[in-house]
Order: C-alpha cells, then sequence, then structure tokens
C-alpha cells in the first residue's frame, strides 16, 4: 500500500516537473510570438483600430485595406525597392568577396591568415554602422551618396566579415579528399571547385546569402545617415517615424518583419551549424 | 595540398582586405581624425562640445544602465532557453524555429511591434484596463516616465536580440558531448552542478563571443530607442545621429562614434580578459 | 600500365623532415605495399606520388616520365582514398564514370567501362542510387570501381579497408586480390595492417621514420626482417629479440649450438614465437612463463628467456600453467641474428 503510494507520489512529482517544464517552453513560445500577432493586429486593424479603446484582443475588425493602403502611400513601394537593390547587392558582394576568402582559411595555410582572420574579427568588435558618418563626406565625393549602391557597399563591411567566417565552416564541412578525387581523376582546381566543391557548399552559401540580405535589410543607421530621397525602407519609415499614424507604424513594421522571417524560416536548418562556426 | 602555387590563398583573400581597406579601414581612420581635429588641425573642440551637451550626460548613462540591464537577463534567458531545448525530443526543431523568429526582425520594426503593445491605447493598457487595474489611458512612453520608458525598450531590446544569443549558445551546447554530463551523473552530481561544473565552463568560447557580439550591438541600439521614445531617451548613437543629420555637425557625431567605438573595444577587452577561453583546458 | 621509380624523394614540412630520402622501383603489373606506423611518412609518399603534396626533392618517373611538377591529372593515376571520397550529389553511376567524363570518352565507352568495373566490383544493383544510402563496404566498392574504371596506369590505395570492421575488411581484401590481380594494374597500396600487406602484396616496403626500412616479398620480410624495427612491426606476436653471447663464433642455448655470424662479444637472436617446439627444460632455451593463454587455435605464452621478456606459441593441445618454466627447442634455418649495436640483421643463411 505504502509502496503504491509513493509511486504514485513519484509519478504525479515528475509530471509536475513536466507540466512546469512545458509552461515555460509555451511561455517563452509566447513572449516571442503574441507581440508579433498584435502589431499584425495593428497593422491590419487601420486607424480605427489604432485608436480603438479599449483593444480588442481578437482579430474581428481587421482587413487587408489598411495595409495595403499603407503600400499605396508615396515613397513606401520605392523605398521597399531600394531595399530590395541595397539587400542585392550586399548578397551579391559579400559572397563574391567573402567566399575566396572562406575557402582560403578553410583549404591553405598561409603567412599571414592569423592576422587577416584577426581583422575580419576585429570588425566585430566595432559597432560597424557608426563608420557610414565619415563616409557622408567621400560618398558625396564619389557620388555614392544617397544612392542605393553606396548603401549596399556600407552594408556590404557588415555582411562580408560574417560571410567569409561563415563560408570557411561551409568549405570546411567538403571534405578535402573529394576534392583531391577530382583532382586524381582528371579535373583541373577549377573545374573540382566548380564540379564538387560547389555543388556540395551549395545550400550552405545559399544560407550565407539569406543572412546577408536580412542583414541588409533591417539596419536602420547607416542607411537613414547615407540617403536623403533614395531612402530603403527601414530609413523611410524612420524619417517619416514622428509624422505619421500609428497604424501606419504598424503596417511599416508588419512589413520589415515578413520578408526576414520568412527568409530566416528557409534557412532554419543552417542557423546553428552556421553560428556554431562563426562563434569560435 | 600542393604548395607549388603559393600566391592561390592570397589571391583568393585580397579582394575582401582591399575592401575592408577602403570601407572598414579608411572611415575608421577618418572617423577618429575627424574626431580630434577641426578645420583641419589637431584640436579636443569637438569633443569639448560633444561632452558640455546637455544630452551627453544623460545618452552615456542611459546606454550604459540599458546594456547593463539588457545582456546579464538575455544570457540568462538564453541558457535557459538552451538547457531546455536540450531535453526535448519531440518538436525541437519547431521550438528553436519559434525561438529565433526574432533574429530576422530589425530594431526598428522592434520598436514598432512594442509600440502597438505600450502606447496608450495600445494592449498592455486595454489588458490593464480589463482587468480594472487602470481606469484611463496610462503613458508609459513619456519623459514624465522615465522608469516605465527605460523598462520598455530593455523589454523591446531583451526581445530582438534574445535570439542571436541563443543561437550561439545551442551552437556552443550542440559541441558538448554528451558523456561528460552523464559521466558527472553517475559520480552524483546534482543538475545545477552539472550545470555550473560541467556545461557552462565547456560553453565559454560559445558565451564570450555572445557576449561580445550583444554588448557591442547594445552599445549600438538607436532605432528601438527612437521608435519608442523618439527623443525623450537619449542614448550615444541616437545622438551622434542627431548631430549629423539635424545639426549637420559631422565633427561631434564622429565625436560619439569615437566614443562608441572606444567602449565596444574596451567591453570586448574585458569580457577577453574576464571570460577567458583556455584551450588546452576544451574538449 | 607503368613501372615507377622513385628517386631519393625527400621532403620537409618546415623542421620536421617527413621523408628523408626514399627510393624504390615497382615493376609494371606489381602490387607494392607501403607498411609502417602512423606518422612513418607512407602516406606522405603516396601523396607525392599523386601529386597532391610537393616532394622537396627527387625524382619520380612513372612509365619512364618524369611527373614533378605534373598536376594530379596529367599523371595518368587512379587513388582510392582512405574515406573513400566517393562523390555524395552524384549517383554510384556517375561517381564510377567520373574520371571517364574527365577524359571526354564518349557515351558508350563510358557504360562500357562502367558496367565492367560494376560488373567486377558487384555493384551492379546499386548504379543508379545515391551515395549516402549505401554502407561503407559499398562505398568502397564504388570508390575501387571508380578508379579501375579509368583503366589506370598505376593504381594508388590510402588506407582503403581501415575504415571498414573487421569482418568486411577480410571479406574486401579476399576481393581486392581478385580484382586486381584480373586488372592487372600496377598498384601501391599504403597500409599500416601488416595483415593486409601480407596478404595482398607481391612485394612489402616496410618504411620507418622517413626511410624505407626493407624492401621485400612478405615471406622474405616476416622470415628474414633487415632490422630489428621489421621484425618488431611484423608478425604477431612480434619477433623476440634476444641478446645471448657469443663464444668462439658459436651461440649455446641449453645443449643446442649454433654457428653465428660474430666471433665473440654479443648477438642478438630475432625468435619468431611460432617457430620453437616444445622440449625438455635445458635442451633448448628455457623460457619462465608468466601467463600462459590458451587463444583457441593455439597456445600464447608470455614471460621471460635469459630474463629478457620474450612470447612464444605452442600448438593447442600443450599444457602450460603460469609461472612453469618450459623448455623450447629452436629451429636453426628460421632464427636471425641481428648485430646488438644498430640492430641490422646479418644476411640469412651466413
Amino acid at each position: 500500500m505504502s509502496n503504491t503510494m509513493s509511486t504514485s507520489g513519484h509519478a504525479g512529482f515528475i509530471s509536475a516537473r513536466m507540466l512546469l517544464f512545458w509552461s515555460g517552453i509555451i511561455a517563452l513560445c509566447a513572449w516571442v510570438l503574441v507581440p508579433i500577432y498584435l502589431v499584425a493586429l495593428g497593422a491590419l486593424g487601420g486607424r480605427a483600430g489604432a485608436y480603438q479603446w479599449p483593444k480588442n484582443l481578437l482579430p474581428n475588425d481587421i482587413s487587408l485595406q489598411p495595409f495595403i493602403l499603407f503600400l499605396k502611400t508615396e515613397g513606401v513601394f520605392q523605398s521597399f525597392l531600394n531595399s530590395l537593390g541595397a539587400a542585392g547587392i550586399t548578397v551579391a558582394l559579400s559572397i563574391a568577396l567573402g567566399a575566396p576568402a572562406g575557402y582560403a582559411l578553410a583549404r591553405y595555410n598561409f603567412r599571414g591568415k592569423d592576422s587577416y582572420r584577426l581583422l575580419v574579427l576585429l570588425t566585430r568588435a566595432f559597432p560597424l554602422a557608426i563608420l557610414a558618418l565619415p563616409l557622408t563626406v567621400s560618398y558625396i565625393r564619389l557620388g555614392l551618396y544617397d544612392t542605393v549602391l553606396g548603401v549596399g557597399l556600407i552594408h556590404t563591411v557588415l555582411a562580408l566579415p560574417f560571410a567569409a567566417l561563415v563560408t570557411q565552416g561551409i568549405f570546411l564541412g567538403v571534405p578535402r579528399e573529394l576534392e583531391e578525387a577530382a583532382w586524381v581523376f582528371g579535373c583541373t582546381r577549377i573545374q573540382a571547385f566548380f564540379k564538387i566543391v560547389a555543388p556540395l557548399a551549395l545550400p550552405g552559401l545559399v544560407a550565407t546569402a539569406v543572412f546577408a540580405f536580412v542583414i541588409s535589410w533591417n539596419e536602420v543607421f547607416a542607411a537613414s545617415v547615407l540617403t536623403v530621397r533614395h531612402r530603403t525602407l527601414t530609413a523611410y519609415l524612420l524619417t517619416v517615424l514622428s509624422e505619421s499614424p500609428m497604424h501606419y507604424r504598424f503596417a511599416g513594421g508588419l512589413m520589415l518583419i515578413l520578408p526576414s522571417v520568412v527568409f530566416i524560416f528557409a534557412v532554419r536548418r543552417y542557423l546553428f551549424a552556421i553560428w556554431g562556426v562563426s562563434s569560435k | 595540398m600542393t604548395q607549388s602555387r603559393p600566391w592561390i590563398p592570397y589571391a583568393l583573400i585580397l579582394p575582401s582586405v582591399v575592401f575592408l581597406g577602403l570601407l572598414f579601414i579608411v572611415p575608421l581612420v577618418q572617423t577618429i581624425w575627424l574626431a580630434v581635429s577641426d578645420n583641419g588641425t589637431p584640436s579636443l573642440a569637438n569633443m569639448t562640445t560633444m561632452v558640455s551637451d546637455l544630452n551627453f550626460g544623460r545618452s552615456v548613462l542611459n546606454t550604459f544602465l540599458l546594456t547593463l540591464a539588457v545582456v546579464p537577463i538575455q544570457i540568462v534567458m538564453a541558457l535557459t532557453m538552451g538547457s531546455m531545448v536540450a531535453k526535448m525530443n519531440g518538436g525541437r526543431e519547431t521550438i528553436l524555429w519559434i525561438w529565433t523568429i526574432p533574429l530576422g526582425i530589425s530594431d526598428l520594426a522592434a520598436g514598432m511591434v512594442w509600440l502597438s503593445i505600450l502606447q496608450n491605447t495600445g494592449y498592455l493598457n486595454s489588458i490593464l484596463f480589463g482587468m480594472g487595474l487602470i481606469e484611463r489611458q496610462t503613458a508609459w512612453l513619456t519623459y514624465q516616465t522615465p522608469v516605465a520608458l527605460f523598462i520598455g525598450i530593455a523589454i523591446a531590446e531583451i526581445w530582438r536580440g534574445t535570439a542571436i544569443v541563443m543561437i550561439i549558445i545551442v551552437a556552443g551546447l550542440n559541441q558538448v558531448p554528451k558523456e561528460f554530463k552523464e559521466a558527472a551523473e553517475i559520480f552524483g552530481a546534482s543538475p545545477w552542478t552539472r550545470f555550473t561544473r560541467i556545461t557552462l565552463p565547456l560553453i565559454r568560447p560559445a558565451l564570450q563571443s555572445a557576449l561580445i557580439l550583444r554588448t557591442v550591438l547594445a552599445f549600438e541600439v538607436f532605432a528601438v530607442v527612437y521608435a519608442l521614445g523618439g527623443r525623450n531617451f537619449p542614448v550615444l548613437v541616437g545622438e551622434a545621429y542627431n548631430w549629423q543629420n539635424q545639426n549637420q555637425n559631422y565633427g561631434v557625431a564622429a565625436a560619439y562614434a569615437v566614443l562608441i567605438m572606444v567602449i565596444s573595444l574596451a567591453a570586448t577587452l574585458v569580457y577577453l580578459k574576464v571570460v577567458k577561453v583556455d584551450p588546452e583546458r576544451l574538449p | 600500365m607503368a613501372n615507377i621509380v622513385i628517386d631519393n624523394i625527400k621532403k620537409s614540412f618546415g623542421a620536421f623532415q617527413a621523408l628523408k630520402g626514399v627510393s624504390l622501383t615497382i615493376k609494371d603489373g606489381e602490387f607494392v605495399s607501403l607498411l609502417g606506423p602512423s606518422g612513418c611518412g607512407k602516406t606522405t609518399l603516396l601523396r607525392i606520388i599523386a601529386g597532391l603534396e610537393t616532394s622537396t626533392s627527387g625524382d619520380i618517373r612513372i612509365g619512364d616520365k618524369s611527373v614533378i611538377g605534373l598536376p594530379p591529372k596529367d599523371r595518368g593515376l587512379a587513388m582510392v582514398f582512405q574515406n573513400y571520397a566517393v562523390f555524395p550529389h552524384m549517383t554510384v553511376y556517375e561517381n564510377v564514370a567520373f574520371g571517364l567524363r574527365m577524359q571526354k570518352a564518349d557515351d558508350a565507352r563510358v557504360k562500357k567501362q562502367v558496367e565492367k568495373a560494376a560488373g567486377l566490383l558487384h555493384i551492379e544493383a546499386y548504379l543508379d542510387r545515391y551515395p549516402n544510402k549505401l554502407s561503407g563496404g559499398q562505398r568502397q566498392r564504388v570508390a575501387v570501381a571508380r578508379a579501375l574504371a579509368v583503366e589506370p596506369g598505376v593504381l594508388l590505395m590510402d588506407e582503403p579497408l581501415s575504415n571498414l570492421d573487421a569482418l568486411l575488411r577480410l571479406e574486401m581484401r579476399t576481393e581486392l586480390k581478385t580484382v586486381l590481380q584480373e586488372a592487372g594494374t600496377t598498384t601501391i597500396y599504403v597500409t599500416h595492417d601488416q595483415t593486409e600487406a601480407m596478404g595482398l602484396s607481391d612485394r612489402i616496403a616496410v618504411v620507418h621514420d622517413g626511410r624505407i626500412e626493407q624492401v621485400g616479398t612478405p615471406v622474405e620480410v616476416y622470415n628474414h626482417p633487415a632490422t630489428r624495427f621489421v621484425g618488431g612491426f611484423i608478425g604477431n606476436p612480434p619477433m623476440n629479440f634476444i641478446t645471448m653471447p657469443v663464444t668462439n663464433g658459436q651461440v649455446a642455448a641449453g645443449s643446442q649450438r649454433f654457428a653465428v655470424p660474430a666471433q665473440g662479444g654479443e648477438i642478438v637472436l630475432g625468435l619468431r614465437g611460432e617457430t620453437v617446439e616444445r622440449a625438455p627444460t635445458g635442451q633448448g632455451l628455457d623460457m619462465e612463463v608468466r601467463v600462459a593463454e590458451p587463444m583457441g587455435s593455439h597456445l600464447l605464452l608470455t614471460g621471460s628467456i635469459l630474463g629478457q621478456p620474450a612470447r612464444v606459441i605452442l600448438p593447442a593441445t600443450e599444457t602450460v600453467k603460469n609461472g612453469e618454466t618450459v623448455g623450447l627447442a629452436l629451429d636453426p634455418k628460421r632464427l636471425t641474428w641481428l648485430s646488438p649495436e644498430s640492430g641490422v640483421s646479418y644476411p640469412a643463411a651466413a
């Protein structure tokens, strides 16, 4: 009798701990998801929703209309395109410049390798966006000020060190033996890279590209400092922030969130591998 | 690998070195020069202007307080999350993905998200009203409510920035072989002892890079603050932005930039020293 | 098919000398193993032959043509890697066909060669699959088929069986022997496993500390090791080395007398553990047995002879107790004599 008592007591203890454990997990999920849900509610609720009091937490009075209205506001769509452009340049440049460096770090031992890694890591210790400040002058001189290309260049400074370190990990993940086998069986170095290494590294490179995109897409400070008329979405939203109505701000927030969340979802498998490597 | 063509690795890193030289090193030097010169001659005028500005003291204090409040909470939350998923079997992937969503959210968007909650007619007030705790709309984000504003900004920062810390820590935890903890368990170590004596020392490298990254980012805080508090809550980067864009005074903006860089570098050095990573003590 | 001449190859990594002047000639169609402990330089030598590593000095000729400075693809060779290096993003068929495709062979020839190689290695059934669906043994077969499909002049194998489990290794070893005999390709096979080297090779080159210690047929290397290292490295249990006094060009072991290639002083007897026969004590060498282990197929004795550690093997039918002293009769035809100073053996049948 006492035996069964203690067994059930033990089981009760375990399930209480499990309950606590899962409540914790659900609470943390809610902590992440509920605010996004609420801003979406705000974005889709329109002017009436924004000033409704007290607010309804259920999605009763929402429609896509207010969001579409926001998209049609002057400047929004253009800044959206500018953001895409800057992010595209960032992706292209950081992969084109970072991936060869990552390959060199992964495959070769050379004098200066440690200094190079130090240079790359050094960029981590600096608030890089701040560098946009002195660039204003040089940019004006070079005709890069207030251009999408200029923003893309400074965003590449943010994304390039990351790309070099991450692609190093990706290339390390492609066994050197595979490349050597290709050489032995008749490939030149360049052929071996494109026939063997590139296809195997491709998913990781895509993930790197996505992160470079997100870095650029989300950057506010440098984009705001270096543009006046050709603003990116973040820069545009920052400058019109104080004079725009609440539901526009929420719509802007939602519009910033959606693409990067979708992208992060697409590359979620690589998140931990990438950061595991690049945090070394 | 053949060493017959030793120039290959240099050719591969050259483009990125040139690029970083032009757009990282050069502006870095320019910033420093701009900050400590006036009309082309060395001068501390910009520094003096910066220090004597009304907002200077407040922005330094605010930035430090915010960093001190946000970073430890993020580390603790990330460690908790990491330990939780380590115990999970099914659904681990989904939970991890949900927790990493804020990684893709910009600080500006995070500010907007929390604005929708904390503004006067926002969801927080609606809930408090529904529960009968307040009788009318309460303002949280004005200069008259500095504590509430500070907490609001801190919450938004924690909400947005914990994901990256968690990812680095989970990646670190993934590299700790299970056997170590199991061995400790067999020798009778409690879960808390296992965590503090086995897990924490082994994820030091991850912890170190998470701390450095997060602290540097915390000193860069800007758009969240701007979205939630406007100019009611001055922070260092915000001041730099205002001097550059509103006042068109590039020198003082550069002085702020140098200050932020010095603080960031100092923090990095402190972490490198305090959270020492001894390769010999790692598996 | 081609012969290979390795002429005084040296290789340094910084201050470390991995190869200290290695020379070896391999005849057309011959199977030669490079056998040695890890870190002895055998893999470095193979990689230099393949062109994956450059030598510091020396020459390598394949088919009488120096290949120094040539990239791997222009050396007319194929290689089987330790971790197979089967391309994961290609089907087994495309893997086997890879070398031929690089030679721009036409589809008919590719098909013929792939089918032939696949038939030799019994992988016809997997040709359409991707390697990650295959077991280790099957991947190994693909790697060998890929190498044979190009009908290379020289086949290089780098520890190809070391990642297989024991049973599979035995099976693959037998199969490799059959397949390679049929193909008749000049083969250099790197291994640290003496049974592989013994079983497969025409000749074995024992590599130690960046040098080749001995080159010979498996039987020569086993029975007449050129140095103390070779005797100790090859054979299980390893050869026993017993230092004995020499008087008037003779060594006495109990009542047995052996003429040795030294007049006085001391000499080292190299004694294979399984070449002894049990005898009454005092007749040959006496061994104090510390541990006797019945292994089923034989009886393994560990103890000491003349106060020096020794291991010998007796038939399974013998019974010996721990602590017992047993007499061992020696077979004069199967003894090796070595110089105690240099560790080099005197020529056999002196």
